[in-house]
């Protein structure tokens, strides 16, 4: 057994003495710090947390978090840290990831990830392109991205991380923006969460596809108004508490109404349904949904792993000898049996 | 092969009498319960005290159609007074329950040789299908044979009538009823098959005794009506064998076993992630009930999750482990690559089935030799041992989790289609002579502080376990620096970490290579490896036995070699290498050691007879020149060639036949049957 009792640690505690090998600019930074500020927060020992990642950008993370550390695979941080807590439930796993490494080459591991419950957090850095192999498209950039793989643009459409991971089975999903004073608080909110925490973040990337998020997250293009920040048990409301969403009944989708429609829905974090509509409202005609946007608890997978171990154990010797010697077995003496 | 190596006596000097050894074949449709009776007959076999090896055939549908010449499922059993160490290469008797059963297997058959049908199912509608112009049972197309023609259909349907079963589960008896006639034949006790009826249907005793009456009507049948020709009783002396307990045992259970055993004597607990594939799957089944071991299984969701779990759990601080077959194996290439960058224990077994692609899933090859000892990217070395039959799994488990932890390194076991499913005696061995080797976690950093890649005198770096405090520290499939393990691309530190990963896998101590029969240097030698042993054996005995200068070794260290493997090929005139694949280990021999190693190859999916070896070995002492070595002919009499097929890999996901987890008695010991008989015992 771990030592679990949280200590106080400070933000610097957690920086190593690696430099920092990202653009200057990337938001890649600002999640760093945001995450960083997040430990002392939830009173995490350093020793007791790992950080998997796959390849990317994104996954250069743990070599800067003074904590444990697994640099691993394209695609497969999900599946190495599946490994670890079902070798060692104590540990406090968080999944870094990109929307390349995440979605298309590790899509298969982030499905089963979600739909089988690990308690971890995955923090999904979104920035619509693979920055590390020089700009191709990513599955997230939109239709029409010109990249070098995409001369003309992208013509396939592409995939929406938060529906994916609701899609999967997820019972915590969150957005958050890399530059953003809340990311914090969704990080505390993820690792609060019992079982698989989906955190996409928006993460700018400055080389490649600056500003392609700038309409919900840099002020000077009115992100203010594009920004729904969801609160459980607070109304839908958004653009300086001027709008809100509420259900067009007809057609059973979201609608934009006046903020004091009496029809503007409470958000409710364990309502799935809403939860859907909230991540696949097109932006736009829109708002961008962020914060938790769902959250349900359910049994974590390896707690249930745990549980079945024991229990097929309970009463059980592990004999060596015994097991060896099972099934029907028969002696040879000094001579062979006569038939 | 019960025993250890058995040198040539007087006794057994006569080449194999027919009455020491026989050869049974049963053979039907893949609902025939072919799997079940052949497992059963090998129990009571066992127990007679013969020493006895096994071919389980079957086909790659789970439910081929009905009656069909690919549909056709087959059990081969060689017993005999002396030490057996092949399913035989010739048979004495057949069984067959169908046309389709007889058509494909009756060219093995020895002249004389006895066949037992089920005239019942010899009408015009499975006649077609089997492709029979005529019925053979009817015209002289069997002059060679003896042939036993039985309704063994009627017989078992009037056997059961008291126990009001349909016509169908009636029917669903005739393999037990086939069983009682072949345990009369060789004169066999019925009352374990009894017992293990009794206990395989505690829920349903009128199947139970359904079944037991079948058996017994089978048996009786034996007693009591006066058979023509050459059925009468068979009585086939005991084996000589050490003395000591004994059970059966097949490779993929002698592989879990060893494993578990490996993960105590390692002092570790143990985490399998697998992934349904034939013919690993068994390995999965049976580790995932020994969890009062510390075992947890993990059924992942691909191959390369298996393996990237396991890793994660080494990790952690547990025994990795991942099984597959060929094709699963080069789904694991990069994560293994993880493994031997991030110096982390594991264990990696494969059971080789024919390939490429998916190539033939049910049938046994040894053509992953390359894939294991180069199939990567990078310079990747890494630790391959091949185990040599089901009883010597044990042992190699062992030696596989031994090297992996001791080392820090994946090791990779190669197994294979025949050796996971074959069932062979095996002396219980002794755990209290098993040597710990447990392993050592770094809890506290050295006094001149503490690296991740820091060296041991083995040039193992030390395992940490994640929630250590102060030993915090981050690895990666990136260069890392000798020492610290950062990031580090420098042309000379790349040079080194490359330099020391190979230094540390070719210093593995690995054991001499000892000849197991014949001299330490002489005209010939046959070198093998994993499951041709038996057919090497016998064939380099026989040529002895006939003053030939030949010797056998067998390697089970494939990668690093034993240090004298060298010199002592070397004292040799010509090398022999019968191989499963093309050529495989004789080119790492001749690249290791410049030697003129030839090969004898033989890939048509079925293992080599012991003539095949024994005409090669002749080649070298006949005088004509040129003709040693090459490619064993395709030979249509050894065992069914499938008509046609269609797997498509649609194996995975599905139960192998030899693990269904309802096959099980009452000791917990997993049973082979057909994977089509949900119901009765076949």
């Amino acid at each position: 057994m771990n030592d679990m009792t949280p200590i106080a640690t400070k933000p610097k505690d957690w920086e190593t003495d690696q430099e920092v090998r990202w653009c200057p600019g990337c938001g890649d930074y600002a999640i760093l710090k945001a995450v960083q500020r997040t430990m002392p927060e939830i009173g995490a020992r350093p020793e007791n947390t790992v950080f998997v990642s796959g390849i990317g950008c994104s996954s250069r993370f743990p070599y800067y978090m003074e904590t444990y550390g697994f640099h691993t695979i394209h695609g497969r941080a999900p599946a190495v840290a599946t490994g670890v807590k079902l070798a060692n439930p104590d540990l406090d796993v968080w999944i870094i990831t990109g929307d390349g490494d995440a979605l298309s080459i590790g899509g298969n591991h982030t499905m089963h990830l979600i739909r089988r419950n690990l308690d971890c957090q995955v923090l999904l850095f979104n920035n619509e392109i693979y920055g590390l192999t020089k700009g191709q498209y990513s599955p997230t950039s939109r239709v029409g991205t010109q990249s070098p793989s995409t001369p003309f643009g992208s013509v396939d459409r592409p995939a929406n991380p938060c529906a994916f991971a609701l899609g999967s089975g997820a019972r915590f999903v969150a957005r958050g923006i890399d530059v953003h004073k809340n990311l914090v608080g969704v990080l505390k909110a993820a690792y609060a969460h019992k079982g698989t925490s989906f955190v996409e973040i928006f993460q700018n990337c400055i080389v490649y596809n600056d500003d392609v998020f700038a309409p919900f997250t840099d002020k000077k293009q009115g992100a203010d108004q594009n920004q729904l920040w969801v609160e459980d048990g607070k109304p839908l409301v958004f653009a300086g508490a001027t709008k809100g969403l509420a259900l067009d009944r007809d057609r059973l989708a979201l609608k934009v109404v006046a903020a004091d429609d009496p029809d503007v829905i409470v958000h409710d974090k364990t309502n799935r349904t809403v939860a859907h509509l909230l991540v696949e409202m097109p932006f736009g005609e829109f708002p961008m949904a962020l914060g938790v946007i769902y959250e349900d608890p359910a049994p974590t997978f390896e707690s249930a792993v745990v549980a079945q171990n024991e229990q097929a154990s309970a009463g059980k010797k592990p004999d060596l000898a015994k097991l060896l010697a099972k099934g029907q077995t028969w002696m040879v003496e000094k001579e062979p049996h006569a038939v | 092969m019960a025993t250890a190596i058995h040198e040539v006596s007087p006794a057994d000097a006569s080449a194999h009498p027919a009455a020491e050894s026989i050869v049974v074949r049963f053979a039907g449709d893949s609902g025939d319960g072919m799997q079940l009776t052949g497992g059963q007959f090998t129990l009571s076999t066992a127990l007679a005290g013969n020493d006895l090896a096994t071919f389980p055939d079957f086909p790659a549908e789970i439910r081929a159609p009905l009656g069909t010449l690919f549909g056709v499922s087959a059990f081969q059993i060689n017993f005999g007074s002396t030490a057996i160490e092949t399913a035989g290469d010739m048979l004495d008797v057949l069984v067959a329950m169908n046309p389709a059963a007889l058509k494909t297997n009756v060219d093995a058959l020895k002249p004389g040789g006895l066949i037992i049908a089920d005239e019942g199912e010899f009408n015009q509608r499975n006649l077609d299908k089997a492709k029979y112009a005529a019925n053979p049972l009817d015209d002289d197309s069997l002059a060679r044979w003896q042939v036993l023609r039985l309704n063994i259909s009627q017989l078992t349907v009037d056997a059961v009538k008291p126990f009001g079963l349909g016509n169908k589960d009636a029917l669903r008896c005739k393999n037990m009823w086939t069983l009682g006639l072949a345990l009369w034949m060789f004169d066999r006790d019925r009352q374990p098959l009894v017992d293990w009826l009794k206990a395989k249907f505690a829920k349903a005793p009128t199947l139970a005794e359904a079944n037991i009456a079948a058996l017994n009507a089978g048996h009786a049948y034996g007693e009591t009506a006066e058979l023509g020709g050459g059925v009468r009783q068979h009585a086939v002396p005991a084996a000589p064998a050490e003395p000591g307990l004994y059970r059966t045992v097949t490779g993929a259970e002698a592989i879990s076993l060893g494993l578990v055993a490996g993960a105590q004597l390692a002092s570790l607990p143990m985490f399998f992630g697998g992934y349904p594939i034939t013919p690993a799957s068994a390995i999965l089944h049976h580790l995932s009930r020994l969890k009062e071991f510390g075992v947890t299984t993990f059924q992942a969701e691909d191959e390369i999750a298996a393996i990237a779990s396991a890793i994660g759990a080494s990790y952690a601080g547990q025994l990795g482990v991942t099984s597959s077959s060929g094709p699963g194996i080069a789904l694991k290439g990069e994560a293994i690559g993880l493994a031997i960058m991030t110096e982390l224990p594991l264990v990696i077994v494969n059971s080789q089935r024919g390939g490429p692609s998916t190539g033939l899933p049910t049938k046994t090859e040894q053509s992953d030799l390359y894939q294991a000892v180069y199939g990567r990217n990078g310079d990747a070395p890494m630790p391959v041992i091949a185990s040599r039959s089901a009883a010597d799994c044990f042992e190699v488990a062992i030696e596989a989790v031994r090297i992996a932890t001791q080392y820090m390194t994946p090791v990779m076991l190669l197994t294979d289609g025949y050796i996971a499913n074959a069932a062979e005696p095996w002396k219980v061995p002794d755990t209290s002579a098993l040597e710990p080797f447990p392993v050592a976690f770094l809890e506290q950093a050295p006094a001149d502080g503490f690296l991740p890649y820091a060296r041991d005198e083995k040039l193992a770096r030390p395992w940490v376990k994640p929630g250590t405090p102060g030993l915090l520290h981050r690895i990666g499939g990136i260069e890392k620096k000798q020492g610290t393990g950062n990031i580090d691309y420098s042309p000379a530190n790349h040079q080194e970490m490359t330099d020391t990963r190979k230094a540390k896998v070719d210093g593995i101590a690995v054991p001499d290579q000892q000849v197991e029969l014949g001299e330490a240097s002489g005209k010939l030698v046959v070198v093998g490896w994993g499951s041709t042993f038996g057919p090497i054996h016998q064939a380099v005995r026989r040529a002895r036995r006939k003053g030939l200068d030949v010797a056998h070794v067998h390697i089970r260290h494939i990668w690093p070699m034993p240090a004298n493997l060298g010199v002592l090929l070397k004292g040799y005139e010509h090398i022999l290498v019968p191989e499963m694949n093309t050529g495989q280990l004789k080119t790492v021999l001749r690249d290791q050691f410049l030697v003129d190693a030839k090969p004898l190859n033989k890939v048509s999916g079925q293992p080599f007879r012991i003539a095949e070896i024994e005409e090669a070995i002749a080649a070298y002492f006949d005088g004509v020149p040129g003709n040693e070595g090459g490619e064993v002919p395709v030979n249509a009499q050894q065992l069914p060639t499938p008509q046609s097929g269609h797997d498509d890999g649609t194996l995975r996901g599905t139960s192998s036949p030899q693990s269904d987890p309802s096959a099980t008695t009452r000791d917990g010991d997993a049973t082979r049957r057909d994977a089509d008989a949900p119901q009765s015992a076949g």
